[in-house]
């Protein structure tokens, strides 16, 4: 029996339990905004523009503290990119779950204290964490102050531009999503990484 | 990089930006006017602030002050509709002696309809339908005789502007000015009624980006009755039955497409085999801008992500 880890420190806890309701919030309000119709609507679209925007300015706040905790403390270094030999790493672990899972294998990038992650997750959460949110953030601050976008770029409106980068990565973190919550049901049991995340304790 | 290359990128950017921007501004036409040599007689004394003028009993040339709302600016009149008229077209031609005559003042001047009714040469604006919703607007029932169509349509300056500008902006400053003409200047409103004027403003505070609002949107959207019929739709409405939904602009069915972007729409709409393409290139209206193949191909991407998935847990559960 190997021993217990600890792994997601308090402020983390609380950071990522706060994200994942905020982004469930803005994904469902944001959907609701995106397909709004005059004859249906699960929310009122006023109600929504303003829980879209006071969620995406709470959500910035807890972002910043995400980006403060791995900024000073030992978490951080789970997401620097390191040694050579990293997209082979990633290759082998990509064949195992696409095959060396099914037929028992032991995972290739067990948990250790100082690796957090297989390179997989690595990737997925540097590009969410450290790409797609910033993006997603800054592109929906612009919404909120439009009159700080350039008015028009080469004949198209600098906000229906600003629209399209907001919504695809909107789209592309809400499929990392549930990639993410469907991975995170491959630990020890199907519920394990879940307990840890609120626990602490891998 | 270096800072050199980061620098020639800057400026070859902006210098682009430039050459792009300059080359859309146009010049300035000079079409000379048949009758402006004619106006400028009149042009000469109220197209400024100060004229002149021979007093016979001191035998002096008088300077004086014009009354600033006789002033008309000559640019603006020589843009208009009603550009190749003379001033005395409309006005007696007892105008061309100065001092007016004191009678003149109640002279009776012409409305639209007295040279366009029943005319085909103009039955693309469909006049006589705008005269009938028009009777039928706030302004016709509450004030029908003092309230003309000149309020809006200034005699001096009025110049298509919906159904040939390409600039959509500048179509709804246009529009928008003419309605803030009354509701943002008490001077002209009180010419009518003798209210005081609500600050529009503060009535539309429970709009939110109010700014942003009143320049992509006009006044009309809200505050007339859609006609399906027309470009220009002119019943405006009394308060209570104006636009307060957000979703009859913010959805697939905008009512933008009948009105604001109907003339663009008409044209453009298949061509690019866009939903709602014409708001798609120049706005961003949450709600109105999908994006048909955007739409497909998230939905096409998301089955997949999904599918994957659920293979992938249902093998796990077999090979358990
Ligand atoms: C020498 C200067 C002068 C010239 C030239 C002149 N006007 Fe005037 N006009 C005035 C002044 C001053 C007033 C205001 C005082 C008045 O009504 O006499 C006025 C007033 C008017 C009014 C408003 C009358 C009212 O009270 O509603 C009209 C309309 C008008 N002019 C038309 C014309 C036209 C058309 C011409 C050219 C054919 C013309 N004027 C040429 C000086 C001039
Ligand atoms: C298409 C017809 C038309 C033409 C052309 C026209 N006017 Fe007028 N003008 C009017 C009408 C109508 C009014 C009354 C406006 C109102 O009641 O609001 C008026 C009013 C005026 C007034 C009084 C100011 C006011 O706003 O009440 C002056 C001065 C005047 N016109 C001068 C001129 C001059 C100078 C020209 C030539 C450059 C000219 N007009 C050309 C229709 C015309
Ligand atoms: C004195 C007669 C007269 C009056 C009054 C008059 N118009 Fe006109 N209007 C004309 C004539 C004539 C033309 C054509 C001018 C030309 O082609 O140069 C014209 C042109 C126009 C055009 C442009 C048509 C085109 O295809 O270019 C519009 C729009 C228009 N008028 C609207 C109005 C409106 C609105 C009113 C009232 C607020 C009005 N007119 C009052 C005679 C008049
Ligand atoms: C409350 C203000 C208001 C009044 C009153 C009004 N109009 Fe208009 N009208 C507008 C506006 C705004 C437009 C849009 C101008 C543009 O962008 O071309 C317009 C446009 C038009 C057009 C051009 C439509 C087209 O298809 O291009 C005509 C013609 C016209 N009006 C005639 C009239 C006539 C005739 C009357 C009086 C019976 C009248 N209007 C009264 C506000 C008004
Ligand atoms: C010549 C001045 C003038 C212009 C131009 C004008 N309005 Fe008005 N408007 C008035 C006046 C005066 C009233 C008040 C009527 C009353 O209640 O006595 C009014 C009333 C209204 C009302 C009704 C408010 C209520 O209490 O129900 C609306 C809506 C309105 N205007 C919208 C518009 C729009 C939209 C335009 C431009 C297309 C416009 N107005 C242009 C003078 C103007
Ligand atoms: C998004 C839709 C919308 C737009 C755009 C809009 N309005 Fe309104 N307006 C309304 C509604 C809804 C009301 C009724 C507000 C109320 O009853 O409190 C209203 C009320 C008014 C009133 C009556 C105010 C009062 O309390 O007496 C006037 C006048 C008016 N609008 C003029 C304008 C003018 C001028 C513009 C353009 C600059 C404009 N509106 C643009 C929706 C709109
Ligand atoms: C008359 C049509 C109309 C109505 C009614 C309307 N809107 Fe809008 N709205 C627009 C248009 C047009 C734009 C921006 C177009 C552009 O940017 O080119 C817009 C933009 C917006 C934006 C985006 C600002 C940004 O960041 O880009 C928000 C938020 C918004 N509206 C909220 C609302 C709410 C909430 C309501 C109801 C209280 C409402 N709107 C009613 C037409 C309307
Ligand atoms: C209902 C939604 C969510 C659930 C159930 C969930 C679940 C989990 C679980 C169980 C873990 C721990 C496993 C691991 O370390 O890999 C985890 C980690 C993580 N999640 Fe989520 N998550 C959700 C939403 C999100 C969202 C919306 C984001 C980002 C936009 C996100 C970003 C992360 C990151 C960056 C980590 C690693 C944190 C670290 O250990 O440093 N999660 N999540």
């Amino acid at each position: 029996m190997e021993q217990k880890l600890y792994l997601y420190p308090v402020w983390l806890r609380i950071w990522h339990w706060a994200n994942a309701v905020l982004f469930l919030l803005l994904l469902f309000t944001g959907l609701s905004l995106q397909y709004s119709s005059v004859e249906f609507s699960f929310i009122d679209f006023d109600l929504a523009v303003t829980m879209h925007n006071v969620s995406g300015i709470v959500i910035t706040i807890a972002y910043f503290m995400f980006l403060f905790g791995n900024r000073f403390s030992s978490n951080g270094r789970f997401y620097k990119a390191k040694r050579k030999g990293y997209i082979l790493d990633l290759m082998v672990q990509i064949k195992y779950y696409i095959y060396g899972i099914f037929v028992h294998q032991k995972t290739p990038f067990p948990v250790t204290e100082n690796r957090k992650f297989n390179p997989l997750q690595k990737l997925s959460y540097v590009a969410s964490m450290y790409f797609l949110l910033p993006i997603l953030i800054l592109s929906g601050f612009a919404l909120i102050f439009p009159e700080m976008i350039i008015k028009n770029v080469f004949g198209v409106s600098g906000i229906h531009i600003t629209g399209l980068v907001h919504i695809t990565t909107g789209f592309a973190l809400s499929v990392f999503l549930f990639i993410h919550v469907y991975f995170c049901t491959i630990g020890k049991t199907p519920l394990s990484n879940f307990k840890s995340m609120i626990n602490g304790w891998h | 990089m270096n800072r050199f290359v980061a620098k020639s990128i800057v400026i070859g950017v902006i210098s682009f930006w430039m050459i792009v921007s300059a080359s859309a501004s146009y010049a300035e036409d000079t079409v000379v006017f048949e009758n402006a040599e004619f106006n400028h007689q009149c042009f000469k004394c109220h197209g400024q602030k100060t004229y002149h003028y021979f007093n016979e009993a001191s035998g002096k040339v008088v300077k004086d002050r014009m009354n600033p709302y006789f002033v008309m600016d000559s640019i603006a009149f020589y843009q208009s509709n009603h550009k190749s008229f003379m001033c005395t077209d409309c006005h007696s031609s007892d105008y061309e002696n100065f001092p007016h005559n004191g009678e003149l003042r109640m002279e009776q001047k012409f409305n639209c309809m007295d040279c366009h009714g029943g005319d085909d040469t103009y039955a693309q604006y469909q006049f006589e339908r705008i005269e009938e919703e028009f009777q039928a607007s706030v302004h016709s029932t509450k004030h029908s005789d003092e309230f003309t169509c000149w309020m809006c349509h200034n005699p001096h300056s009025y110049k298509i502007n919906a159904r040939n500008n390409d600039n959509i902006n500048n179509v709804i400053v246009y529009d928008n000015n003419i309605c803030l003409s009354c509701h943002a200047n008490l001077d002209k409103y009180q010419l009518i009624s003798d209210l005081t004027n609500p600050n529009v403003l503060i009535t539309h505070e429970w709009l939110p980006n109010q700014a942003l609002h009143f320049s992509k949107v006009r006044c009309i959207e809200c505050h007339t009755e859609i006609d399906k019929e027309m470009l220009i739709a002119h019943k405006v409405q009394v308060k209570e039955k104006a636009v307060r939904r957000c979703v009859e602009c913010h959805s697939q069915n905008s009512l933008l497409m009948a009105t604001l972007y109907k003339f663009e729409t008409a044209e453009k709409r298949n061509k690019l085999g866009f939903f709602n393409a014409t708001i798609l290139s120049d706005h961003y209206i949450i709600g109105a801008n999908r994006n048909y193949y955007l739409n497909i191909a998230s939905l096409i991407i998301f089955g997949f992500v999904l599918l994957g998935i659920t293979i992938h847990a249902i093998i796990r559960i077999m090979t358990k």
